[in-house]
């Protein structure tokens, strides 16, 4: 195995198949995410390969970017919205050396964007797919241990108790806590984890133009949500799905429309509101500036 | 009186008998061809000495004890229904609607109150809650049942008490059959008096009795006839006859 | 006076059942129907084969042999709110439409399914086998709500509250966890999640068998009432034959996998006619 200087003057390694994967498994990845595609919201179980990385890296997600990828394609990698998280930038550093594909952290720079945790801020098109990081992809997971069990569940429709759930939270909290991994129905059919995002983003699945992958590498699952698919966020005729808000605005771009992270900034307990979305904020300021 | 009245209930040549299949299969004949007609208003009373089996009669009228043999006839206005072979479903309907049944012990769920006790064959009968409450107050006054009592469950009762209850809860629903097993037998004089009300009542509303009573002045007030047992009863007098004598009822 | 009508219709009916573990091991051979409205007791000592017959009877486990055949008539609870049971496979069983006969172990799982969960009921003998534990009182008993496409938050509290109050629970306490309830009360919180949909027909396998006896009596005539109240068919199995004297209006005696005798309730336990029931009716200790 060496390291070879690229096209582009890059760092490749040589003697790995491009993307890492074989074509065998590549050809059965993207099998099973047609088979995805053609039911969206279905987790499809597929034969997950071990990844030079732990579980709950991200492995589900680069073996779907890896099976997808083309030597044309740019590669985007964000981890909670940002680019430059040591995640991020290992994923991103492994495509390049593996692939040697051109990598950027503009989102509308990027075909493909392998995410953990977000959906970019700026609204993504049609020639665009975005990959999930999953880590638990079964939404009825929480009330029934049994995977036989959940697939009757699913295949019968039985959601009634994913609104346990959401009643559970709002005798408890008054409102539905539920924040993150907010559970929706894709095409009026299928119940989905849409991972672990913010619901901040879940408007963001519905109706998207880009494709939306979901990759769970130690479950060996994948499901997707094709462009232009209704996706509904569950809630109770009286307790309407809302999304986060803030008073601030983000202390360094000053949007008001994004998905703020809140950073303690001393001791003295000062602090500021940021954009999540790393790019999103860069692209704002450059605007303003 | 007209001559062509029929009767509301007839047997024709019943027999009881009980199988003892602990005692090797023997078979006791405890009654053989008992004939009996009783019409609308008419209150006919079962005679006989003590432990004979004339409770073996409301019983297998009452359907807990079946019918060996010969007939046992309900007859309404449109037409006449068998009980000796009736299917255990038609049962319910009939001792809701028809056959009211006052036994000697009251069986009901432990702390349920008195007043629920009789209020239940109205409400079984979709009487609402109010009238049914309304109705069971005023006859449980009526039997001189005191208030303090009304919302105890009976079983703490006194033996004249719960008679009282088991009173009520039999006559409450007005049925046009009812089935008397010694109601009078631990009341006091005053309330005696209050059961030949409710049985003249009764009467006057064409219901039709059949009853034992050990009281003598009790059975002359109210019986219409009598019906002697001996001659039907082929072990007479012998008090084992029967496998489940009244004092081995379940639950107590 | 008029002759009442004496005969209702056939709600369920079982035909030829049998479901076997091995030689005289579950249910053999088992007929009969339950009307609407009527409850039948099942009883017979442990290993007679009646918790067997009830799991065949409410489409929990297929039998070898026989059928179980549903009489839906009607309109249940899950059509007036909306719900289709038939939406899952209109064409395909040949039954359609929402009357009928319905052969529960010839139609597809998913509506065998969509039946026991909207219009039969079960309650376990353990309520930690009928309750979700780690959900509060509320959201166990609007379950069956939400099931159905119920989403109105305060309606679906209202209506937990409201049956709460009909199990004598303090609807105070709908957001506390079953946990923290007493047997007995997990018991009517498991009977008010499975009535809340008014299903037709309810399972019970020994309802009051853990309790206290002081709780048992309550419990009783809990259910007496809502039975009377909604016009359940109630099919019981229990071991104590006080239990079922009180409940049941029919009973069936089950011994080594067989229906020895069957009939009106009071018959069965005054006058049994099978030297088993003659064994069993005597062997009963009373106070």
């Amino acid at each position: 195995m060496t390291l070879r200087v690229d096209d582009q003057g890059g760092l490749a390694y040589s003697g790995y198949n491009f993307a890492y994967l074989d074509e065998q498994t590549k050809r059965m990845i993207r099998r099973a995410l047609l088979k995805a595609v053609a039911i969206p919201g279905y987790q499809v179980p597929f034969g997950g390969r071990e990844m030079p990385m732990p579980y709950g890296w991200g492995t589900g997600g680069m073996q779907l970017t890896a099976s997808i990828l083309g030597a044309d394609d740019v590669l985007k990698v964000i981890d909670q919205g940002a680019d430059d998280t040591t995640n991020a930038v290992s994923i991103r550093t492994f495509f390049e050396r593996v692939a040697g594909v051109e990598t950027t952290t503009s989102t509308a720079a990027a075909s493909v964007i392998q995410t953990r945790h977000r959906i970019p801020e700026l609204p993504l098109s049609r020639h665009q797919i975005l990959v999930f990081q999953v880590p638990i992809p079964e939404p009825l997971r929480f009330i029934e241990p049994s995977e036989e069990e959940t697939r009757v569940m699913h295949a019968l429709e039985e959601y009634g108790v994913m609104h346990v759930k959401l009643y559970e939270d709002i005798a408890r909290h008054g409102h539905i806590a539920t924040t993150y991994a907010y559970p929706v129905k894709v095409d009026e059919r299928y119940v989905m984890d849409p991972s672990p995002i913010p619901k901040f983003d879940n408007p963001k699945l519905d109706m998207n133009e880009a494709l939306m992958l979901f990759g769970a590498g130690r479950e060996k699952r994948l499901y997707a949500i094709p462009p232009y698919t209704q996706v509904k966020s569950l809630d109770f005729e009286d307790h309407p799905f809302e999304i986060q808000s803030w008073d601030e605005a983000c202390a360094l771009c000053g949007a008001s429309d994004s998905y703020l992270d809140e950073v303690i900034t001393d001791d003295q307990g000062g602090r500021m509101f940021v954009c999540s979305d790393t790019d999103y904020c860069q692209q704002c300021r450059g605007e303003v500036a | 009186m007209t001559a062509i009245r029929q009767p509301f209930l007839s047997a024709s040549a019943l027999d009881k008998s009980f199988v003892l299949h602990a005692q090797s299969g023997q078979q006791l004949d405890v009654m053989r061809g008992l004939e009996l007609s009783l019409m609308p208003g008419e209150c006919l009373v079962l005679a006989g000495r003590s432990g004979i089996g004339k409770s073996t009669l409301l019983k297998m009228v009452n359907g807990n004890y079946r019918v060996s043999a010969g007939r046992l006839t309900l007859h309404f206005d449109d037409g006449e229904l068998e009980l000796s072979d009736l299917p255990a479903q038609a049962w319910h309907v009939l001792r809701r609607d028809v056959i009211g049944y006052v036994s000697q012990f009251l069986r009901v769920v432990p702390r349920v109150s008195a007043r629920q006790v009789v209020m239940e064959p109205l409400l079984s009968q979709g009487v609402a809650q109010d009238e049914a409450c309304c109705r069971a107050e005023a006859l449980l006054a009526r039997l001189n049942l005191p208030k303090r009592l009304w919302d105890l469950a009976p079983g703490t009762f006194s033996g004249g008490e719960q008679q009282r209850v088991n009173i009520a809860r039999g006559f409450i629903a007005e049925h046009p059959l009812l089935l008397l097993d010694e109601p009078t037998a631990s009341l006091d004089s005053a309330n005696r008096d209050v059961v030949v009300e409710l049985i003249q009542e009764a009467k006057a509303r064409g219901t039709a009795m059949l009853g034992i009573f050990h009281d003598e002045d009790v059975r002359e007030r109210v019986a219409d006839r009598q019906l002697p047992l001996e001659e039907h009863m082929l072990r007479a007098g012998d008090a084992s006859t029967a496998v489940n004598d009244d004092t081995q009822e379940l639950p107590r | 006076m008029k002759r009442p009508q004496l005969i209702r219709p056939a709600l369920l009916e079982a035909r030829n059942i049998t479901r076997l573990y091995g030689p005289k091991q579950g249910c053999e051979e088992i007929d009969f129907t339950l009307h609407q409205g009527e409850v039948l007791g099942i009883v017979g000592e442990s290993g007679s084969g009646k918790s067997t017959l009830l799991r065949v009877l409410s489409g929990l486990e297929k039998p070898d042999n026989g059928q179980v055949i549903y009489h839906r008539s009607e309109p249940s609870f899950s059509e007036l709110t909306g719900t289709d049971l038939t939406t899952p496979e209109p064409a395909h069983t040949g039954l359609g439409g929402a009357e009928g006969a319905l052969d529960l172990y010839a139609i597809s799982e998913a509506r065998r399914r969509a039946l026991l969960r909207m219009e039969w009921g079960l309650v376990h003998q353990n309520p930690r086998d009928g309750l979700r534990l780690g959900v509060s009182a509320g959201a166990n008993v609007s379950e069956r709500l939400m099931a159905l496409g119920q989403r109105h938050y305060g309606n679906l509290r209202a209506a937990s509250q409201d049956w709460m109050g009909r199990v004598e629970l303090d609807p105070r306490r709908i957001d506390d966890a079953p946990r923290t309830f007493s047997g007995g009360m997990q018991q009517r919180l498991q009977i008010a999640r499975t009535l809340v949909t008014e299903p037709r027909l309810v399972f019970m396998d020994e309802p009051t068998g853990g309790l206290d006896v002081s709780v048992q009596a309550r419990l009783l005539d809990m259910l007496r009432t809502l039975t009377r109240q909604l016009g359940l068919s109630v099919i019981l199995v229990t071991h104590d034959l006080a239990v079922a004297r009180l409940l049941a209006h029919r009973l069936m005696v089950m011994r080594q996998g067989r229906v020895v005798e069957a009939g009106l309730t009071d018959q069965i336990l005054d006058d049994p006619q099978h030297d088993y029931t003659q064994l069993l009716v005597s062997s009963v200790l009373t106070p």
